[in-house]
């Protein structure tokens, strides 16, 4: 299934830019896709503290994805 | 009672549904702590002075620089070199005498974060740094006060209330820090001027419902803003039972050394090498030292200490021009580009690369206070 990847901040500059989508495997977790995406863009490796949203809502790395899923990526910001 | 110049003077918020007397009567008699008069605390304390908050907070210990001024609106051109604190209490009181602002020249540690927090019924955080992100986080929750959370970032924001009413904390969103050098400050990644306008006043407007009661708090939810496609996501947010604060086995008890916490102990490239300001000074009055500085040609021009410029986008096709033979020190504004050219240029064989930690701010700082800063 192919997957909405959605990117704020920082990982904006590891996908190069706002939007990806990546084509994951029926019934893959949050985590699988965290890795997958870690594999295809090096950079979400060092970015440990990188956080999932799907649709709308703050997920763990076991949550799984559907198809029509879109997937917010939320890196730390701390400027001010 | 309000006073009758105080009707007058707040009427446009007085009149407003659900807001009133009795609304304008809270704001007067609650106290606001203003983390950081930078960016975002320069519209939270303006906006904050004009609503007529009773008392307010206001603890920074940085100086007014030239660079601010593009986004710090609180301050004008004749107030560079001056305590922004200071500088920001003449303007709230010229806004408004009737509201007490309390001023504190200080950075905020771990050691006087509970007392001066203390002190305050809301706390908005404007602050420029993780390490301070989670200490107000901490000493918020312990003291069991509201958080109003805004941060900034290119043309990004992020707006959420924490700690309400036992709501998610900071923890609950981002439980552990990040390696230091992957989450850029305004100064090293930049920041579009009116951002913490728009950011600012967003806080701005949930501490003035928090304090006053009307509508609904960004309590449980983080909002995230996009300038460049005037996007919002609302995202919903859930207390942890892992957060090593609030979770059901909290680790976390007391404050603790933030600034370790964030440097991160299980850094992926433990093989880099850094090298202090002070110990460069040092190495180089005793020897040449080759030093590469990977920032742009304009920042270059602004301020340096005569190292051989390659901006950082040029160091793989120019990488014949760095000496292999013997140790460079690589620099830029802060460290963080530093360390990516470092990084590009280690998968390209080079083994001979150390990190200038600080960067040129650092040693504008420590060594040289006649660089310019920017």
């Amino acid at each position: 299934m192919e997957i909405e990847v959605v990117a704020f901040g920082i990982a904006k500059d590891i996908i190069k830019g706002k939007q990806v989508s990546i084509s994951l495997s029926d019934n893959f977790t949050v985590g699988e896709a965290r890795k997958k995406l870690s594999e295809q863009y090096p950079d979400f490796s060092k970015l440990t503290s990188l956080r999932f949203a799907v649709n709308a809502d703050y997920v763990q790395d076991d949550y799984v994805l559907n198809p029509k899923d879109e997937v917010v990526l939320i890196p730390p910001v701390s400027g001010g | 009672m309000l006073s009758k110049e105080e009707l007058i003077r707040y009427n446009r918020q007085i009149i407003l549904p659900d807001f009133g007397i009795e609304g304008q009567e809270k704001l007067k008699n609650s106290s606001v702590l203003v983390i950081g008069a930078g960016g975002l605390g320069a519209p939270n304390l303006l906006y904050l002075t004009a609503a007529g908050v009773g008392r307010i907070g206001i603890i920074d210990f940085d100086e007014v620089n030239l660079s601010n001024l593009h986004r710090q609106v609180l301050f004008d051109s004749n107030e560079i070199g001056e305590q922004k604190a200071n500088a920001a209490s003449r303007r709230l009181t010229q806004l408004n005498t009737e509201v007490d602002i309390e001023v504190f020249n200080e950075p905020i540690t771990s050691a006087n974060a509970l007392e001066t927090i203390g002190k305050f019924d809301l706390v908005v955080d404007g602050s420029d740094n993780l390490p301070t992100r989670y200490l107000v986080n901490d000493a918020c929750y312990f003291l069991k006060k509201t958080l109003i959370y805004g941060a900034i970032f290119r043309f990004e924001g992020q707006v959420s209330v924490f700690n309400y009413r036992g709501g998610p904390n900071y923890r609950d969103v981002f439980p552990t820090p990040p390696p230091p050098d992957m989450v850029p400050s305004c100064s090293e990644g930049g920041v579009l001027g009116v951002l913490p306008g728009i950011i600012g006043s967003m806080q701005c407007n949930e501490a003035i419902k928090v304090i006053t009661g009307i509508g609904t708090p960004l309590s449980g939810k983080l909002l995230l803003f996009d300038a460049l496609d005037m996007s919002t996501r609302t995202l919903n947010i859930k207390s942890s039972e892992d957060n090593p604060l609030s979770g059901s086995n909290p680790t976390v008890k007391e404050l603790i050394d933030y600034e370790t916490f964030c440097a991160g102990v299980d850094k992926p490239d433990l093989a880099t090498k850094e090298i202090s300001v002070v110990d460069l000074k040092e190495l180089m009055s005793k020897k040449t030292i080759h030093i590469l500085d990977v920032r742009e040609d304009y920042e270059y021009d602004i301020a340096n200490i005569g190292g051989q410029l390659i901006p950082l986008n040029q160091v793989v096709e120019r990488q014949s021009e760095i000496p292999r033979d013997r140790e460079v020190v690589v620099m830029c504004k802060a460290g963080g580009r530093s360390q990516s050219a470092i990084d590009i240029l280690e998968n390209e064989g080079f083994d001979n690369l150390i990190n200038l930690k600080g960067g040129i701010l650092a040693w504008q700082k420590e060594i040289d206070s006649t660089l310019e800063v920017y």
